[in-house]
C-alpha cells in the first residue's frame, strides 16, 4: 500500500509562502490595538537594583508603561530560573532583562527604554572560564542525563605503558546561536486566556512553561509557531521574549509584540559554553588505541546548572581497553549556557577528532586508516552492539569521493603560488533518539486526509517530511494529505531538537495512520469524518536502550596564504549514515547547513568576553562573524543507503546535528596539513598563522 | 496598519511627516514618526512583513528591498527620505499569477530553510543581477574594463552581504546562476 512518498525529493510545502513574503513569523500577525515591548538589559554584571526611575520614560510620547521588578505581574517560581524575570531586584549577569517598556510604536518603545534609569549596588564578579578556577566542581550529571564521569580499565597505567602518546589541550570560545529571526513574541490575553505567536522550537513545551509560570491550566494557553526563523537549539524551550511579552500584555491589558534585538541575543537566550578540553590518547605502534582520556571543563551560571556533555562523544566513538572521561563545571556570573547544535558532541568531537589527527601524525598512519583501525561494532560505553555503525563505510565512501587516496601526509607538501594547500578528515557521530509524541489522522468524506501533530518546522523541512511519512502510512498519494503543525492546540509533541524531531513525530503519525486504516475497513461514512489518535508514550518508553547512532566522515581541503595566514575553504565533503532519508532535498540542505556551521566555528565565530565589562563585547553580526556566502566555495553532502530496523517506525536517525559534528576538526586538521601548525584554540584566524611562511 | 493611527496621535506633528511612496507599483500615503525606518514602515504600517528584521543595524541583509531599483538595507533608511521614490519588496517580485523565475529557482534549488533571510536574499539577488547587467564590477572582478562575467565567485561575492544562518549559500548561488543564465544577464551589457 505504500505510495513511496518517503525518499522522494519534494520541494518544501511552504516554499511559495517563504519566497513571496507571505509566511508569517512571530511578530508579523495582524493584531488590533497592538503595542510594542522593548526589553531593557541590566547594565551591571552582579548586583541589586536599588532604584528604578521611570519618570522620563513615562513622559515620553507613546509610552504606556514600564515594567520592572517593582510592578510587574507576579509569576510562579519555576525550575527554569532564567525565566523568573522582573520578579526580584537581584541581577545575576550583565544583559539580564530588568525592565520592559511598552509603547504604542516601536520608536516610542525604543526611546522609552533609553530613558529608563536604573541604579544598582554592585559586587565583584567572575566571568572568565579558566582551567584553575577555584570554583571548579563536579556536577551530578551532564546534559541531559549522562553520568558526569566514566572509567573502564586503568587509564593511567594504560597510558603510561603505551609506546605512542598524545596529550593535547583544546579550547573553544563561546558560540552564539544567532538564528536569523530573533526570539520574538506577540502576546494577547483574552478572558484570562493567553495566546502567543512565538518563535520557538516546540510549542507544546512553551505552553507547559507558560501555564506553570502564569499558573493557568494548559488549555488556557495557546502557542502558535507556524514559521520559525531558525533556532539551532536556542529556541528549544521557552525563553525570555515570550515571558516578557506575556507579562507586558497582561500589565497593559493590550496585545504586545516584543522582539529581542540582535544585541540582546548574545547570552540571555543561551549560547554554547566555552570549553577547555584535555585529550590524551595512547596507542601501539600499529595505531591501535590502548588508552583514551577526555577531561572537559565548561561553565554555567549562578542561577541554573547547565552542564554540557562535552566528553560524551568520546565514550562511544573509538575503542580502547583503558578509558576515562570527566566533566567539571564552574558557576560564573554569566547567562546560562544552553543548547547549540549538537551540544556536547560538537565541541567534544573537535577535540577528539583533532587528537586523532595528532595521533595519526605521531604514529605515521593515514588518518582515515587510523579511524578504520579503531572502529568497533560494540559500544565501548554500554558494552552492547550498535544497532548499526557505518563509520567505516562513510570514511571509505568519503575518501573515494574526495580523492583522498595518495595524499602525501607531510605537512606543507602542497603549494600553489602563495597558497599552502592541505586536506583533513574527521569522524562524526550523533545519537539517534526518539521521544513520546501524539498525533491524529482524520479521513474526510472527499477522500482527503488531515494529519495533526504539534511538530515545529524551524527550517528543517519537518512539515514536508512528516507529510511524506503520513502519506505512505495512510497509503495514499501525498496530494491527498493535509498536514498541520506548529500550534499547541494540535496533539502534543516534543521539540525540534536533539535530531529527534522526525523520529518522534513520524512515530506518532504512523501509529495514528495505522489506527485510522483499521477504523476505515468499512470505509468513510459519506457524511462524516473519521479520526484516530495515537500517543507513543508507552511504546517509546518500552523501547530497549540500545546504542543507536548516526555516523559521518568529514573531508576538507583548505588553502592558507603563506604570507598573511588567511585560511580559505577550497572544498568540504561529508558522507553520512543516518538511517532512512525522508526527503533528499531538505536532508541535503540540513547536512550542508550543519557542515557550514562547523566551518564557521573553525574559522569565524568567537564570543570575546571582557572580564572588566563582564559580557561579550562583539555582540552583533558585524563583530561576531559567521560564515557568509563568499566563504563557501564548494560543499557537498552525501549519505549511505542505511537500513536499521531497531530505530523507530520511519527508520530515521535524524540529521539536524550530525553535519556539524567533526566539521571543525576536519578544517583544523586540514590547516595543520597545509601549514604544519596545529591550532588548538578556535577559531583559526590569521593572527594565529601569521608568519607561517617563516616556518621550515 | 496596526499601531499606525495611534502612533500619529501620540507623536507631535513636528516629529512626524507625510510620506508618499510607490510600493510594489501602488502609491501609498503615510504619516510617519520621523524616526520610523523604511523597514518598520513596511512591516508595522503597511502589513508588508516580507522584509525581515534580523539585526536592525544593516549587518545581516534580511531587510533588503529595492529602492528606485537599487538594493538597500531598509533598516538603515529612514522612511521620510523615500518620499516620492519607488520601493519594491519581496511581495512585489512575483507576477499576479506566477512566481518570478528567481523565486521559482529558489524553490527548485532549496535555496532556503527557515526562510527568514529569503526575502532579503531574493531582493538582493534581483538588484545584484541588474548591477551585473550594467557592468558594475565587484571586489573579485578581474578586469574592470570588460563586462563582469557572472562566475560563481562573482555571485558569492555579490551576495556576501546577505547572511543565512541555515547556510543555504551553495543553493542560493545555484538559483541565482540559473536565473542569470536563463535571462542572459551576464551577456547583456
Amino acid at each position: 500500500m505504500s505510495t513511496d512518498a518517503v525518499g522522494r525529493a519534494y520541494p518544501r510545502l511552504e516554499g511559495r509562502e517563504k519566497v513571496t513574503g507571505t509566511a508569517r513569523y512571530a511578530v508579523e500577525y495582524p493584531v488590533d490595538g497592538v503595542t510594542y515591548g522593548w526589553a531593557v538589559p541590566s547594565a551591571v554584571v552582579r548586583g541589586r537594583i536599588t532604584r528604578v526611575d521611570t519618570t522620563r520614560a513615562l513622559a515620553s510620547p507613546g509610552v504606556l508603561a514600564v515594567l520592572h521588578h517593582g510592578n510587574a505581574p507576579r509569576i510562579a517560581p519555576s525550575q527554569q530560573t532564567e525565566l523568573w524575570l522582573l520578579q526580584e531586584p537581584a541581577v545575576h549577569y550583565r544583559g539580564q532583562y530588568v525592565a520592559v517598556v511598552v509603547a504604542t510604536s516601536l520608536e516610542a518603545a525604543r526611546e522609552g527604554a533609553r530613558l529608563v534609569r536604573i541604579d544598582y549596588d554592585t559586587g565583584p564578579h567572575s566571568t572568565v572560564l579558566t582551567d584553575d578556577h577555584p570554583g571548579l566542581y563536579k556536577p551530578d550529571h551532564v546534559n541531559p542525563s549522562y553520568p558526569t564521569d566514566t572509567a573502564e580499565g586503568d587509564f593511567d597505567a594504560g597510558y603510561a605503558a603505551a609506546p605512542v602518546r598524545v596529550d593535547a589541550t583544546y579550547r573553544t570560545p563561546a558560540y552564539h546561536n544567532n538564528p536569523m529571526e530573533p526570539h520574538a513574541t506577540t502576546a494577547q490575553w483574552r478572558d484570562g486566556r493567553l495566546l502567543v505567536h512565538d518563535s520557538n522550537q516546540g510549542a507544546s513545551s512553551v505552553r507547559a512553561t507558560l501555564a506553570e509560570l502564569f499558573e493557568l491550566p494548559p488549555e488556557s494557553v495557546r502557542v502558535v509557531a507556524q514559521h520559525v526563523g531558525g533556532g539551532f537549539g536556542s529556541k528549544g524551550y521557552a525563553k525570555a521574549a515570550v515571558v516578557l511579552a506575556a507579562l507586558a500584555a497582561r500589565h497593559v491589558d493590550r496585545p504586545v509584540r516584543l522582539a529581542l534585538t540582535r544585541q540582546q541575543l548574545f547570552g540571555p537566550v543561551g549560547y554554547r559554553t566555552p570549553t577547555i578540553q584535555r585529550v590524551r590518547l595512547a596507542a601501539d605502534t600499529d595505531g591501535r588505541l590502548t588508552a583514551i582520556c577526555h577531561d572537559a571543563i565548561s561553565q554555567t551560571s549562578t542561577i541554573h546548572e547547565f552542564a554540557e556533555q562535552t566528553a560524551v562523544y568520546t565514550r562511544s566513538m573509538y575503542a580502547a581497553p583503558h578509558r576515562r572521561t570527566t566533566h567539571r563545571l564552574v558557576r560564573l556570573d554569566v547567562p546560562t549556557p544552553f543548547w547549540m547544535r549538537a551540544p556536547g558532541e560538537c565541541p567534544g568531537a573537535y577535540a577528539l577528532e583533532s587528537a586523532m589527527d595528532e595521533l595519526a601524525v605521531a604514529v605515521g598512519i593515514d588518518p582515515v586508516e587510523l579511524r578504520i583501525r579503531n572502529d568497533t561494532d560494540v559500544d565501548p560505553d554500554q558494552g552492547r552492539p550498535f544497532t548499526s555503525r557505518n563509520l567505516v563505510a562513510c570514511l571509505r565512501e568519503g575518501a573515494q569521493r574526495f580523492g583522498w587516496t595518495g595524499r602525501d601526509p607531510s605537512p606543507r607538501s602542497r603549494r600553489d603560488g602563495r597558497w599552502l594547500i592541505g586536506t583533513g578528515v574527521a569522524g562524526s557521530s550523533y545519537p539517534a533518539r526518539a521521544r513520546p509524541s501524539s498525533a491524529t489522522a482524520t479521513a474526510r468524506p472527499d477522500g482527503s486526509f488531515l494529519v495533526r501533530v504539534n511538530a515545529t518546522d524551524i527550517g528543517t523541512g519537518a512539515r514536508t517530511a512528516i507529510w511524506q511519512v503520513a502519506a505512505d502510512a495512510l497509503g495514499v498519494p501525498p496530494e491527498r494529505v493535509e498536514i498541520r503543525i506548529g500550534d499547541s492546540a494540535l496533539p502534543t509533541a516534543p521539540v525540534a531538537g536533539g535530531s529527534m524531531g522526525t523520529s518522534s513525530w513520524s512515530w506518532a503519525v504512523i501509529r495514528a495512520a495505522q489506527a485510522l486504516r483499521e477504523k476505515l475497513r468499512d470505509g468513510v461514512p459519506p457524511t462524516g469524518e473519521v479520526t484516530a489518535e495515537a500517543d507513543t508514550t508507552e511504546e517509546v518508553g518500552s523501547q530497549p536502550a540500545l546504542p543507536r547512532y548516526a555516523y559521518g566522515a568529514q573531508f576538507v581541503e583548505v588553502r592558507v596564504d603563506a604570507d598573511t595566514g588567511e585560511v580559505r575553504l577550497n572544498r568540504m565533503l561529508g558522507v553520512f549514515a543516518a538511517g532512512r532519508v525522508v526527503n533528499p532535498t531538505t536532508a541535503r540542505s540540513q547536512l550542508i547547513g550543519g557542515m557550514t556551521m562547523g566551518l564557521s566555528m573553525a574559522l569565524h565565530e568567537e564570543g570575546l568576553l571582557d572580564e572588566r565589562y563582564g559580557d561579550w563585547v562583539n555582540h552583533d553580526l558585524a563583530t561576531y562573524h559567521i560564515t557568509g556566502c563568499a566563504d563557501v566555495e564548494s560543499i557537498e553532502a552525501y549519505w549511505l543507503d542505511e537500513r536499521d530496523d531497531e530505530l523507530n517506525p520511519a527508520a530515521v536517525k535524524g540529521i539536524g546535528e550530525i553535519g556539524i559534528v567533526g566539521a571543525a576538526a576536519a578544517v583544523a586538521n586540514a590547516v595543520h596539513h597545509a601549514t604544519g601548525v596545529r591550532i588548538r584554540e578556535l577559531p583559526i584566524r590569521l593572527d594565529k598563522l601569521i608568519g607561517v611562511s617563516e616556518l621550515a | 496598519m496596526q499601531g499606525g493611527p495611534e502612533n500619529t496621535t501620540t507623536i507631535d506633528e513636528r516629529h512626524s511627516s507625510r510620506v508618499t511612496v510607490e510600493i510594489n507599483g501602488a502609491s501609498r500615503e503615510l504619516t510617519l514618526d520621523n524616526r520610523t525606518t523604511l523597514l518598520d514602515a513596511l512591516r508595522e504600517h503597511l502589513d508588508l512583513t516580507g522584509a525581515k528584521k534580523g539585526c536592525d543595524h544593516g549587518q545581516c541583509g534580511s531587510c533588503t528591498v529595492l529602492l528606485d531599483g537599487r538594493r538597500v538595507k531598509s533598516c538603515l533608511v529612514f522612511a521620510v527620505t523615500v518620499d516620492g521614490r519607488s520601493v519594491v519588496s519581496v511581495e512585489g517580485l512575483a507576477g499576479p499569477d506566477e512566481l518570478s523565475p528567481l523565486q521559482a529557482a529558489f524553490i527548485a534549488h532549496d535555496a532556503f530553510q527557515c526562510g527568514y533571510c529569503t526575502p532579503g536574499q531574493l531582493c538582493s539577488a534581483r538588484g545584484m543581477l541588474d548591477e551585473v547587467s550594467r557592468g558594475w564590477p565587484s571586489a573579485v572582478t578581474g578586469d574592470l574594463n570588460s563586462p563582469a562575467d557572472l562566475t560563481d565567485a562573482e555571485i558569492r561575492e555579490r551576495m556576501a552581504g546577505n547572511l543565512c544562518r541555515c547556510a543555504a549559500y551553495p543553493h542560493i548561488v545555484a538559483a541565482v546562476r540559473e536565473t542569470a543564465g536563463a535571462s542572459g544577464t551576464a551577456a547583456t551589457r
